[in-house]
């Protein structure tokens, strides 16, 4: 493969900038990996990765990827919220890059809620 | 923690806490010192001096949720078990400067790691923050900066799936360019 160059940059811009007018790239989809310190050692980066290569694959634009800190519920790490817009947002406990391929593909293509790694429904409340 | 990418992951995300804008990750590999070194440098809040005693003391957080803050005496303990030392520099209002230190040949110094996962999912998950990646391998160096992608890009946005694959693509070739084997 040839070496990646700021002209593939512009190109890549171009192309995303024809796409944007099309669809308008709004925001359907939100998803918070959880990145304390705890998230992180039970492989939080692990689940962010799965998920962006996810999206890239599937080529969607409404998904939107965000890291938030710890919550407090360091035992269940790595946690993750998918928000979908105007339904409650889900949480998901003990995560791995499989489970979040798995709800990738059924909750946040599918819209299918993937209960056995459900921990909670709802946002958190921050002291 | 098993590798050093996650531990820089865990101290650049405190960084963005603090409020960085420029978070700057410095890595040094030198066979012949026999040294690895791991700067993670932010222009953030800073601390107080009564807080960096504090920082190396795992029953210390600025976290309410939890009481325990165990980023920095991970890494210190990281460090030491790899003949290596934890420093901590930071002024209030000035930002905060951690090194590690760790020798390169330590049969206990921890694998590097992926660092290509570690800065998309940075970049990923804080769009509005600016980061400096420089890697150096005895003779040779790699520079990533996203203030030059930002330039190039402008209006779209930096954490949009195809800009980000470039980013990995860029980031994964320069790596092996100067062939880091740590």
């Amino acid at each position: 493969m040839a070496k990646l160059t700021i002209d593939d940059l512009k190109k890549i811009k171009e192309k995303v900038h024809k796409e944007m007018s099309l669809r308008d790239g709004e925001r359907r989809v939100r998803v918070t990996v959880h990145m304390g310190t705890c998230g992180i050692a039970s492989g939080a980066k692990e689940v962010m990765d799965t998920l962006l290569q996810e999206i890239e694959d599937a080529k969607v634009n409404d998904v939107f990827v965000t890291t938030s800190g710890c919550m407090g519920l360091c035992s269940r790490e790595p946690l993750v919220t998918v928000e979908i817009i105007n339904q409650e947002p889900i949480k998901y406990e003990y995560m791995n890059p499989n489970k979040m391929r798995q709800v990738f593909k059924r909750h946040i293509l599918a819209g299918e809620i993937q209960t056995p790694f459900v921990l909670a429904r709802g946002a958190e409340v921050t002291r | 923690m098993l590798e050093l990418a996650a531990h820089i992951l865990d101290i650049a995300e405190n960084s963005i806490r603090a409020g960085a804008k420029l978070v700057e990750i410095n890595i040094n590999e030198s066979k012949i010192k026999d040294l690895l070194s791991i700067e993670i440098k932010d222009d953030g809040s800073g601390m107080t001096k009564e807080e960096i005693k504090k920082v190396g003391d795992p029953f210390y957080t600025t976290k309410t949720v939890r009481r325990v803050g165990l980023g920095i005496p991970l890494l210190t303990d990281a460090a030491q078990r790899a003949n290596g030392k934890l420093k901590l520099k930071s002024a209030k209002g000035k930002g905060t400067n951690v090194t590690a230190t760790f020798q390169l040949s330590h049969l206990d110094r921890q694998p590097i790691g992926n660092i290509t996962t570690t800065l998309v999912a940075l970049i990923a998950g804080n769009s509005h923050v600016d980061f400096i990646y420089k890697h150096r391998h005895n003779d040779r160096q790699f520079t990533f900066d996203t203030r030059q992608i930002r330039k190039e890009i402008d209006d779209l946005p930096i954490n949009h799936p195809e800009i980000l694959k470039y980013i990995r693509g860029v980031i994964g070739e320069g790596l092996q360019e100067i062939s880091t084997k740590a």
